[in-house]
């Protein structure tokens, strides 16, 4: 098996990442619910994991990252807690729809949204988010990169147009963090979504949120909070005002264990290595007659993705023969970016995509090459 | 049941600080370790550090120096 979905989710993890699931679920407690050692160790076990992903997003008080399951509940979170009748936000068509289906139920209930079109390779104009900020504008949301093509948003600069302009800034950092270099304080983000099971190698079902201090957030949840049993609200004390129920520990033990191996290795030379791939890879199909590859190859920085297409074949079939005939996994469809799709001109064919991980290697990315040439000659 | 006993008890607003301040602790050998919120003190749930009364000042300004923030430092038999 060969597998290029790790846009999707990353299958090669470390091995301490399963070793420390395994150690967590024989001896962990419930985190916050009990001051016996079980329930303490639970305690450090995700105080450790709330600083190490601190450290790596550069967030000063960890107290302002929660845990969530992954980051489709961060983006509910922050859309649905932020975003009120008669306030207006600005997206673009490059977002999972974790982003635009919360956005949209806001539409329905009075808020006002405008979606930023592309250009024909998929990238966004900041110019034309700056051109569309009114009186009304509180928020803008985005991804950093598009799951679908791998364009990368330049975040460092929409981040100062939101500070400059007072607006929220809320990035979808599902496909890049633990792979890019974010920092909340350069990039001025106030609000940042990401998920575990991806480039940061945890578990699934595990993820965050990251809302900087000042800005509170209405909880989607409310429940067991491990303190003020009597009140008859949730405290609104981050992080716990959004950790309503117990924590998956044992998840975030594993979330822990990913992140360490991403700070020991470096963020950089995890990325570079994936990224040396993927462009083994678009340079060994790009010439194939019929070959058409979606998104901007030009672009100095871009996540490991290429999202292509076979003549006119369906890339539900391409991406089955893969699987079945060589073993090659990979993802066809709509990737939940509807309107990626739509603004690509790939909404009847979808397209296949293939996101590669830095446990990868050149051999695998041949036999990949040899497959699309062979399909694409049959 | 055991013999009540004078102690400090430092509150905090969640169990994230909670967890520093044990951290902290640990790693500058501080004395006291984390029990559950007395009932005296308030009739919810949570952590509490809880440390003999003399280490006052010294985890005070550990706290401080690292940003731990405590609701209250009380002095209580428990």
């Amino acid at each position: 098996m060969i597998y290029f979905d790790n846009a999707a989710t990353s299958l090669h993890k470390p091995d301490s990442v399963a070793d420390a699931v395994y150690a967590a679920i024989r001896n962990i407690g419930s985190y916050g619910r009990g001051s016996h050692q079980a329930s303490l160790e639970a305690g450090r076990v995700i105080y450790a994991a709330r600083e190490l992903l601190s450290k790596l997003f550069h967030v000063k008080d960890c107290s302002r990252i929660a845990f969530t399951s992954n980051a489709t509940e961060s983006l509910n979170i922050a859309i649905k807690g932020l975003v009120h009748p008669g306030g207006h936000v600005i997206t673009t068509v490059l977002e999972h729809n974790s982003v635009l289906r919360p956005l949209y139920e806001r539409e329905a209930k009075g808020a006002e949204i405008t979606i930023i079109k592309s250009d024909p390779l998929g990238n966004i104009n900041i110019d034309d988010i700056e051109s569309h900020i009114r009186e009304n504008t509180k928020m803008v949301v985005c991804t950093h990169s598009s799951n679908l093509t791998g364009n990368l948003v330049d975040i460092k600069k929409i981040g100062d147009l939101c500070k400059a302009r007072k607006l929220l800034f809320v990035v979808d950092a599902a496909q890049t963090a633990g792979v890019f270099p974010i920092d909340v304080e350069e990039q001025k983000i106030d609000v940042l979504c990401f998920t575990g099971h991806k480039g940061l190698l945890g578990p699934q079902g595990t993820g965050g949120i990251y809302v900087r201090e000042g800005i509170s957030v209405s909880p989607l949840k409310s429940g067991g909070s491990g303190s003020s049993t009597f009140l008859k609200t949730h405290p609104m004390v981050m992080p716990e005002c959004l950790e309503a129920g117990t924590l998956n520990g044992h998840g975030i033990a594993g979330l822990y264990a990913g992140v360490s191996y991403i700070l020991d290795k470096g963020v950089d030379n995890l990325r570079r290595k994936e990224l040396e791939l993927m462009r083994q890879f678009y340079d060994g199909i790009k010439e194939i007659p019929d070959i058409k590859i979606y998104g901007d190859f030009f672009a100095r920085e871009r996540s490991a993705i290429v999202a292509l297409n076979i003549g006119e074949y369906d890339s539900a079939s391409v991406c089955d023969q893969l699987a079945e005939a060589y073993g090659i996994y990979t993802r066809a469809g709509g990737h939940c970016a509807p309107l990626m799709h739509q603004a690509l001109g790939t909404k009847e064919q979808g397209a296949v995509r293939f996101s590669f991980s830095h446990f990868n290697t050149r051999d695998e990315v041949e036999l990949g090459i040899k497959a699309i040439k062979d399909l694409a000659m049959e | 049941m055991r013999e009540k006993e004078l102690r400090l008890v430092i509150t905090f607003q969640n169990t994230t600080s909670a967890m520093a301040m044990e951290k902290l602790c640990q790693e500058k050998g501080l004395n006291g370790r984390l029990i559950p919120v007395p009932r005296s003190i308030t009739a919810g749930c949570g952590l509490s550090w809880s440390a003999v009364p003399g280490a006052r000042d010294e985890l005070k300004n550990a706290m401080e120096e690292n940003n731990i923030i405590y609701d209250e430092i009380y002095e209580l038999e428990i």
